[in-house]
């Protein structure tokens, strides 16, 4: 496989200011005549769908939600970074970019990442012009706050709804041009398939959730911008209807996928209570300043909190890293309490929680100090478990919640398939094997608002393309393959629902290539996975008709490419036997349990291309070169 | 514990519906309302019936698609809680517990207690935004806006656009969620320009979806998952007037 990046040539400062001279423009009296499929109204869908039909393109969108509005954006919190240097602090472009890269591990393109710093600040601005109501300081101008990885305050926030904030701002762009007519807007419409023609991406096959009718829809280019696939673990903080189907559907026309095995664990998120248990709530990691991580010194110890004296409490990360504490890396403190459970000492039902106290710093403040700082924290915490955290401590375990890896892009967010570009979490580009917090935001709406108008008019501009409609054969051939697929699941006639095949292949996932992986276990998920896939195809049990509103068959289809995923996942962690950012091999540590990363071996992305069912896939690299940063060991002691 | 739910069941648009009543054991405090439901359709679909459909999504009370009155409360009656972030704790032991979709001519039922709210999202394509372009806005410190007006805008963007606002409403009225809108730009320089369309526009079309008139009860508030205030709809209204009146 041909890996262009399509890099500019020229010092990192200046490519794309000279990328975005050299691309060719489209007339503005021709852009009418193009059109252009956007899967996904998430940050990135959103912003670029508004953003392309601005610029007069036709646009059509689609979303599996409701509303445009209840993409999973929605749903973060915490805020989104920007080098404005606001506060005076030293921030710079070179300064986001740098702290991006060596957060990621060393693992992600430079000149992408330099360029998500440049266009960082433009996003701001674009945001405030829409009325988003960022948090102010009383003198009336924009507030800042600090977030992990990083020595300035670059993050702006919206109370604990930056993410619905960002997105209702898109999403009010997108109505606007809804309105004007310029871009169709499908709702609960699922995308299923990619169609290529000719080696290039002209439309898709999607399902309407409500009728069950399977269509076609054509265009000149499409932009996939589905979201992340952390729910491959079932239960992750991402919410319930995030899957990997666009992404996996997309690999197997030609699309290649990288770095797959790069996902991230929150420390702090509230733990399962039992195995009911649906989603994993997440809980701001700042609860890490004042409250201290202890689990029973005694293994089975079923005593309350209260009830076990000071000598019979662990405070492990205390004790494994005396001079960080409970604010050590994300990676290391998950891992930490993830061996302590493993041990028998874990609390709380099922075993598998720690204890994060807030009792000294309560002593020490007064709770007026505390319900100041975390008040909505604890409230949400007490609304979930019924407990008090200012009378017992909380209990946090670690969860999945974003995915690092995706669809392969160049440096104009377009994949291994011609025209089929890709935006936001599904794509793999800017933040290497971790992301900082409140940068996957500004990812995404980099992409929306600031590449992705520029790049594509450059692909249309630079390619004779002829119309296809959707009467095209490669149409019908697809649309057929998808029926026989959601026969194939509604015949099975088995005996287990979608979601207990969705729980156990998330445990095994969880288990075998979490937050600690080792060959041993990663092969035998990839013995586990391919027996589970065929079970299910055989076994599975569905209810309803496929002409109608089915919620089962959805679920069982998502399910079905999680299962296929799940494989290239667990292939990618075994082929890396370095840890690097997320991605944590047990056979590569530093003494103190740091991750060690191998950059002579893998200084690269890995680049997985489908060879066919039954067949392995081919392992590309795209190799890495570091031109600007001079890499180093990635420490923040 | 074990409860008795009554839950209303209706395969299309087209054809009545009914509740049905179930039987369920083993109902753990712990669970959330939703996952409650899950256990129930589990248990649904291996029986070979079709499980209870509802809209969700997040589970963490943001992205507003849960939308179930449960015993005639919109998001059930615990105050500021939705649906999905309710508890099977603030249950007991054979309680009866009845489970329907909102309720409204402007939200046809598509199945059982899952609903079309797209007429929202047609009010928002009316005027719920400030009408700039990507590209080419100032430097967002150009603007300084009082605290005190950025945090009552923010106050208003909260909502969800859920639609328990309009469940709650005697005459079906959208007024709350209009008012969200409108109030957060109301509040904000960048929502001057517009000002005066933006509510005639977004008034008229909350009119054409068939949504009722505000007769000041404020059932809306209380349902309100995110507590927008009832000031909102004051404010809007001056705005309306005032937006008549002058073009
Ligand atoms: C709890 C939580 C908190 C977070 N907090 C922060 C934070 O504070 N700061 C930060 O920077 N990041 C945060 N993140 C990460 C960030 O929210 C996401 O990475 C980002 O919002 C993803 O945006 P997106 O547009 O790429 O995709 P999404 O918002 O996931 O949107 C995906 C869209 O694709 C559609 N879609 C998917 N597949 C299909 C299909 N097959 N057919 C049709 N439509 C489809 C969906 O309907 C949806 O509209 C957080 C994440 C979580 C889980
Ligand atoms: S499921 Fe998102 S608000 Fe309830």
């Amino acid at each position: 496989m041909n890996l262009d990046a399509k890099i500019p040539s020229g010092p990192i400062q200046e490519k794309w200011d000279k990328h975005r001279f050299e691309m060719k423009l489209v007339n503005p009296a021709n852009k009418r005549k193009f059109d252009v499929i956007v899967v996904g109204t998430g940050l990135a869908g959103a912003s670029a769908a508004a953003s392309l039909a601005e610029l007069g393109y036709n646009v059509e969108a689609f979303c599996f939600n409701d509303s445009a509005r209840r993409a999973h954006s929605i749903a973060a919190q915490g805020g989104i970074n920007a080098a404005k240097n606001y506060p005076n602090d030293g921030d710079s472009i070179e300064r986001l970019f740098y702290d991006t890269v060596k957060g990621g591990d060393f693992r992600a393109r430079e000149a992408n990442v330099y360029r998500l710093a440049q266009v960082s600040s433009a996003i701001i601005d674009q945001c405030v012009a829409q009325g988003v109501p960022f948090a102010r300081e009383y003198g009336g101008l924009l507030d800042n706050r600090s977030f992990g990885g990083a020595q300035v305050s670059r993050t702006f926030y919206a109370r604990g709804q930056t993410g619905q904030q960002l997105l209702l701002g898109a999403y009010g762009a997108l109505m606007r041009q809804v309105g004007l007519g310029t871009v169709k807007m499908h709702v609960r419409t699922e995308m299923l398939d990619v169609v290529v023609v000719d080696g290039r991406a002209r439309g898709i096959v999607v399902r309407d959730l409500t009728t069950g009718e399977i269509r076609s829809h054509a265009a000149d280019a499409v932009v996939l911008a589905t979201g992340g696939y952390a729910n491959v673990f079932y239960l992750s903080t991402n919410a319930k209807a995030c899957n990997v189907t666009a992404g996996e559907r997309a690999y197997k026309r030609g699309a290649a996928f990288a770095n797959p095995c790069f996902t991230p664990i929150h420390p702090t998120c509230i733990p399962r209570s039992g195995d009911y248990q649906s989603k994993l709530t997440l809980m701001s990691e700042s609860l890490r300043n004042d409250g201290r991580g202890w689990v029973p010194k005694i293994r089975g110890d079923r005593r309350s909190p209260a009830q076990i004296p000071e000598s019979e409490r662990d405070y492990y990360l205390e004790r494994k890293y005396p001079s960080y504490g409970n604010l050590a890396p994300r990676d290391i403190s998950s891992r930490a309490a993830k061996e302590a459970c493993d041990d028998g000492r874990g609390v709380g039902p099922g075993g598998y929680g720690v204890y994060l106290d807030f009792a000294d710093a309560i002593g020490r403040l007064g709770q007026n100090v505390i319900a100041e700082r975390y008040g909505n924290l604890f409230e949400m915490y007490e609304r979930i478990t019924g407990e008090n955290p200012y009378q017992v401590p909380m209990r946090i375990y670690p969860a999945p919640h974003y995915a690092m890896g995706g669809l392969w892009v160049d440096y104009n967010l377009m994949s291994t398939i011609e025209g089929l570009h890709v935006l936001g979490e599904a794509n793999f580009s800017d933040h290497g094997a971790n992301r900082l917090g409140a940068s996957a935001l500004m990812q995404g709406l980099a992409d929306g608002y600031f590449i992705i108008p520029y790049t594509i008019g450059h692909y249309f501009a630079s390619n004779k393309l002829g119309k296809v409609k959707t009467d095209h054969a490669e149409f019908k051939r697809v649309e057929a393959e998808v029926r026989e697929r959601i026969k194939r699941l509604t015949t099975a006639n088995g005996k287990r629902t979608p979601d207990s095949f969705h729980r156990e292949l998330g445990k095994i996932v969880w288990e075998k290539c979490g937050m600690a992986r080792n060959e041993k276990g990663l092969k035998e998920a990839l013995q586990q996975i391919p027996a589970l896939r065929e079970e299910f195809w055989k076994n599975l049990k569905l209810t309803g008709h496929s002409d109608d509103y089915n919620a089962v068959l959805e679920h069982a289809g998502r399910v079905a490419d999680f299962l296929e995923f799940a494989e290239l996942l667990c292939l990618d962690a075994l082929m890396r036997t370095e840890s690097c950012g997320g991605h944590f091999r047990e056979e590569s540590q530093m003494a103190d349990g740091e991750a060690k990363r191998d950059d002579a071996g893998f200084s690269h992305a890995t680049v997985w291309e489908y060879a066919g069912a039954d067949k392995a896939p081919l392992l590309n690299k795209e190799p890495l070169t570091f031109e600007t940063v001079k890499l180093a060991v990635r420490s923040y002691k | 514990m074990k409860l008795t739910l009554r839950i209303w069941r209706q395969k299309n648009p087209r054809e009545r519906g009914a509740f049905v009543t179930f039987p369920l054991a083993d109902v753990s405090e712990h669970m959330s309302f939703l996952e409650m439901l899950d256990v129930l359709n589990e248990s649904l679909i291996d029986k070979g019936q079709e499980p209870v459909a509802f809209d969700h999504d997040c589970r963490e009370g943001i992205c507003g698609a849960c939308s179930l009155m449960i015993n005639g409360y919109p998001h059930g009656p615990l105050p500021a809680t939705t649906t999905c972030q309710l508890h099977m704790r603030h249950f007991k032991d054979g309680d009866v517990i009845t489970v329907e979709p909102w309720r409204a001519r402007a939200f046809p039922v598509l199945k059982d207690c899952v609903t079309d709210r797209s007429a929202l999202d047609r009010i928002m394509q009316a005027g719920g935004f400030v009408s700039v372009r990507t590209g080419g806005t100032p430097d967002a410190n150009a603007l300084p806006i009082r605290k005190k007006e950025a945090d009552l805008s923010m106050d208003a963007a909260a909502c969800i656009g859920c639609g328990a606002c309009v469940a709650a409403c005697k005459n079906a009225s959208a007024m709350l969620f209009v008012a969200a809108k409108v109030g957060q730009f109301a509040h904000l320089p960048q929502g001057q320009a517009e000002r005066k369309e933006r509510v005639r526009r977004m008034t008229g079309q909350m009119d054409k979806e068939g949504f009722g008139n505000c007769t000041n009860t404020y059932d809306c508030e209380g349902a309100c998952p995110k507590q927008i205030n009832r000031r909102f709809i004051a404010e809007m209204n001056r705005d309306f007037i005032c937006a008549e009146l002058t073009e």
